[in-house]
């Protein structure tokens, strides 16, 4: 049955009000993940477990599958509703118990979370400490809707942010809220959203572009994925809003090649978008007419610098131009482009729904709203978390993640993939704030933190990083193709116990000079972690050394 | 068959030099690689120099100039699986294959790819075969489940 | 067409809107060394030779002044100790390809570079792009192109055209700093079309001997 467009605020409303109508909240639903480290646990086959138990059961109990919910360690995750019961590690096997149980109103107590020390279990997701500890404002919802299912995400109360701006704002209006709420860019830049907006808008050129960068190329960052894989339609939402206030006409939704699921699903988002008629012409009635495609990488990681994205959507190789051409006044195809990162798009409807003041009484003075952070490393729950801005380290690291695995301890903790840097265990206070943490050494970047144990040897660690990048170099400017590729060579014999005197030097020389003059942020940046590295862990680096140079064995 | 679906793919993008990568990306889903005389074609038809269609073809990794095996291992090595083990179950998985990354063998068997972080980094180290997981492993868990592919 | 009025190293020059920091210093006589640029292609900004200190609204960059355009009040230098170092080593990474080139020769004089820091590596071409985009640009052949990226970054010569186009031109030859372009030419004729020169050569009643560029090549 195909749906007849909605064509103002009214009837959207009115649907909205029929699909609520026609859901029971006191019905047990099954909620499956499959998220990305969930499916590639076979969460399938789970789901496929719950729908043949339900089909038995006409209709009293029900089955969703559903997007990331963030407990990637304990995949796969179920949560049933009402009472958001959470069972981890769930396996087909355990399905009839778990129906059973729900059916019954009760609790299969050995799926439920256990605290590894105490014992003590927490059934409630309120209660686990792993969700505990969050502000879930974003990924909360990504439990309660089929990405596959544009009704879930009404259900929810989707694109009534939408209504609201396009019905009773105008686009100056909504430019003015998203600046007052001191949006910033959350794909690394940390750069204010609304001022870009805001350059965009100003462009001399009518014709404008508006972009969702979904790339998510930073190694150890998979928040973005799970963002659009499990509820493509909040990133949409942002983006027609957006493209209202900024007065474009068509949207790209920029993404890797390589993930089925989240091409499946993001391209049903946009067929039931358009069927729904909240994209297209007229929408809702406002007349404001938006259009969206999507478009794929190729398989590189610098095709998620925003220049190089934008050359990869006219069908050009991804070569990145200097910053000062800025890309909000000439980018696709020279028009004014205006390109965010999925996560900074996803805040979009909060603050035009709930407004300025109130997402600017979350975080910290300069560092507004929620931040989605992908833990992983040598942590004992690694997931995607939702923290605000301004929390402590010690509260991701410990409180939610569980502290370091196998009893190790932590020696340092990694932000920003190749482009970011490793900071030592004794900052673990330090709060997650984009200024605070650059100033640190350690750039928030995409939300990748990563826990290295004492184990991990951080010469290794540069040396990997540099490695990455350099197969990832467009290879046009001297400074990154040539510069990588000698900090690389040096950085090898240092791991293999084969430095000499003067090589940190040289590295040093090297690091300045590639950061000064690349074209681009990929080889201004490369040289990042070994910054860090030298600013907190040199004598790990020196002793690589004086042990060659003593002629000893090695140290480690 | 394989050469139809090319000659309608290029009939499609023919005369729109913008649309190369598209053309391209959907010639390598449908025939698994790129054969130079179909590069050739695709420069003349949607009017692009012979030396640009090289040019993407190689710079971007998605793309493979040679066959492509019955089967692609695929061997995550992005950061966290890095630090999780990933060194040593590539090393594994080189042994057993007999290639190193963006190789194919000689019976056109398996394919070998490495490549950052196909964001399941809590299940890492992990070994993708033809889009399948399997995480959390380890070098001697390998040889049993490339043995299962023929 | 409006007029700017910059500085550059001390000296007030005027400029018009829509010219780089490049064409207004060599508009008035000061000289910033290049090496990827060349007066009949577009300005590519790959070599990074031309880097200069440029501060604007209270901040200071560096930037390629072959690309940066010029703007009002802007303050550049052409040498500093950052901007030197930054030429410096540029030259030392380019000398582990093509020592002997005498455009780099020459700048590592003035710079104080030391052609054996980094070690030898395989291949000498240094990647400015000059023979690609002259035949891009200017010769529309396309003969010759970049393959790869990042480190293995490479000029190939395509030997369907190369065939055709290439023995009757030979400009990108003397464009090249380091002779690679020649020596690409050639090893793609002996391994696709030996032989052929001679087939042209009989057409076009030219000399089968191709004098070498006397460009100093690398062992």
């Amino acid at each position: 049955m195909t749906m007849p467009k909605l064509q103002s605020a009214a009837e959207l409303e009115r649907y909205r009000a029929e699909i609520l109508a026609g859901r029971d909240p006191a019905l047990p639903c099954i909620a499956v993940c499959a998220g990305a480290a969930c499916d590639g646990m076979d969460s399938a086959a789970v789901a496929r477990a719950f729908l043949a138990e339900a089909a038995h059961l006409g209709g009293k109990l029900e089955v969703r599958t559903t997007g990331c919910h963030g407990y990637c360690e304990k995949g796969p995750n179920v949560v049933v509703t009402p009472g958001d019961i959470c069972y981890f590690e769930v396996a087909p096997a355990d399905v009839p118990e778990i129906v059973a149980a729900t059916l019954k109103g009760e609790v299969v107590e050995r799926l439920v979370y256990k605290d590894p020390v105490s014992g003590e279990k927490a059934v409630h997701m309120h209660e686990v400490p792993f969700y505990k500890h969050q502000m879930r404002l974003l990924i909360g919802d990504n439990p309660k809707i089929d990405p596959m299912k544009i009704d879930d995400y009404l259900a929810v109360g989707g694109y009534a942010a939408l209504v609201k701006a396009l019905t009773t704002m105008s686009p100056d209006q909504v430019l003015d809220e998203v600046k007052r709420a001191n949006l910033r860019g959350r794909g690394g830049g940390g750069f204010p959203a609304g001022a870009k907006w805001e350059t965009t808008k100003k462009a001399a050129d009518k014709t404008k572009y508006v972009i969702v960068n979904g790339h998510e190329g930073e190694s150890a960052a998979f928040m973005d994925r799970a963002m659009l894989t499990g509820n493509p339609h909040k990133i949409l939402e942002g983006l027609i809003i957006g493209a209202y206030a900024i007065g474009a006409q068509k949207g790209f939704m920029y993404t890797r090649h390589d993930m089925p699921l989240l091409e499946k699903h993001v391209r049903n988002a946009l067929a039931q978008a358009k069927e729904y008629g909240l994209l297209g012409e007229n929408i809702l009635g406002s007349g404001f007419d938006f259009e969206c495609e999507l478009h794929f990488d190729v398989g590189i990681f610098v095709s998620g610098e925003s220049s190089a994205l934008m050359r990869s959507i006219e069908g050009n190789p991804p070569e990145p131009r200097p910053k000062y051409i800025r890309t909000s006044v000439s980018g696709i195809w020279d028009k004014p482009s205006n390109l965010n990162n999925v996560e900074t798009w996803a805040n979009v409807p909060q603050i035009i729904n709930k407004g300025a003041d109130w997402f600017t009484s979350i975080g910290s003075e300069k560092s507004k709203g929620t931040k989605l952070i992908s833990l992983s490393g040598n942590v004992v729950n690694s997931g995607v978390v939702e923290v605000p801005l301004g929390t402590p380290l010690r509260t991701l690291v410990f409180d939610i993640g569980g502290g370091v695995r196998d009893g190790k301890t932590l020696k340092a903790i990694h932000f920003g993939g190749a482009m970011g840097g490793s900071i030592p265990a004794d900052l673990i206070d330090a709060p997650l704030d984009f200024d605070g943490m650059s100033k640190l050494g350690a750039p928030i970047g995409a939300g990748g933190l990563l826990l290295m144990d004492e184990d991990t040897d951080m010469v290794e660690v540069a040396r990997y990083l540099m490695d990455f990048l350099t197969k990832e170099s467009c290879g046009k400017c001297v400074p990154c193709r040539e510069g990588m590729a000698q900090m690389l060579h040096i950085l090898t014999k240092l791991t293999k116990g084969e430095g000499k005197p003067g090589d940190l030097e040289q590295l040093e020389d090297l690091a300045e000079v590639t950061g000064l003059s690349s074209l681009c942020a990929l080889g201004k940046t490369s040289a990042d972690p070994l910054k860090s590295m030298f600013r907190y862990f040199k004598p790990e680096y020196e002793s690589r050394i004086s042990v060659q140079a003593a002629g000893g064995s090695k140290a480690r | 068959m394989s050469e139809q679906k090319i000659a309608s793919i290029i009939a499609k993008y023919r005369g729109q030099p913008s649309s190369l990568i598209h053309a391209l990306v959907e010639i390598q889903h449908e025939n698994r690689w790129l054969p130079r005389e179909v590069m050739q074609e695709v420069a003349d038809a949607l009017e692009v120099p012979f030396a640009q269609v090289l040019q993407i073809a190689s710079f971007y990794k998605t793309f493979s100039l040679t066959p492509k095996g019955r089967h692609e291992v695929h061997v995550c090595t992005g950061m966290t699986c890095h630090l999780r083990g990933a060194p040593k179950l590539l090393a594994k998985v080189e042994e057993l294959t007999g290639l190193k990354a963006g190789e194919t063998d000689a019976e056109n068997r398996f394919t070998l790819d490495t490549g950052a972080c196909l964001g399941s980094c809590s299940i890492g180290p992990e070994l993708i075969v033809d889009g399948k997981h399997y995480g959390r492993m380890t070098p001697e868990k390998a040889e049993a489940v490339l043995k299962s592919y023929e | 067409m409006s007029e700017i009025l910059l500085t550059i190293d001390g000296k007030e020059v005027r400029a018009a809107t829509g010219m780089t920091v490049l064409q207004a210093a060599q508009q008035a006589d000061i000289h910033i060394p290049t090496l990827c640029e060349h007066e009949k292609l577009e300005s590519f900004g790959g070599c990074r030779l031309c880097t200069v200190e440029v501060e604007a609204r209270g901040k200071k960059s560096y930037v390629v002044s072959c690309l940066y355009p010029v703007e009002q009040d802007i303050v550049v230098r052409t040498r500093s100790e950052k901007v030197d170092k930054i030429r410096r080593v540029l030259v030392e990474e380019l000398m582990a390809h093509a020592p002997d080139a005498p455009e780099l020769v020459k700048l590592a004089e003035e710079y104080g570079a030391d052609r054996n820091r980094f070690e030898r590596a395989a291949s000498f071409c240094i990647l400015c792009g000059l023979c690609v985009r002259y035949c891009n640009e200017v010769k529309q052949k396309n003969a010759v192109g970049f393959i790869d990226n990042g480190p293995l970054k490479e000029i190939s010569f395509i030997p369907e055209i190369a065939a055709r186009e290439c023995w009757g031109c030979q400009e990108c030859f003397t464009i090249c700093p380091t002779s690679y372009a020649q020596a690409a030419y050639l090893l793609t004729e002996a391994l696709a079309f030996p032989g052929s020169r001679k087939v042209q050569a009989q057409k076009t009643h030219t000399p089968t001997i191709i004098p070498i560029i006397p460009v100093a090549m690398s062992g």
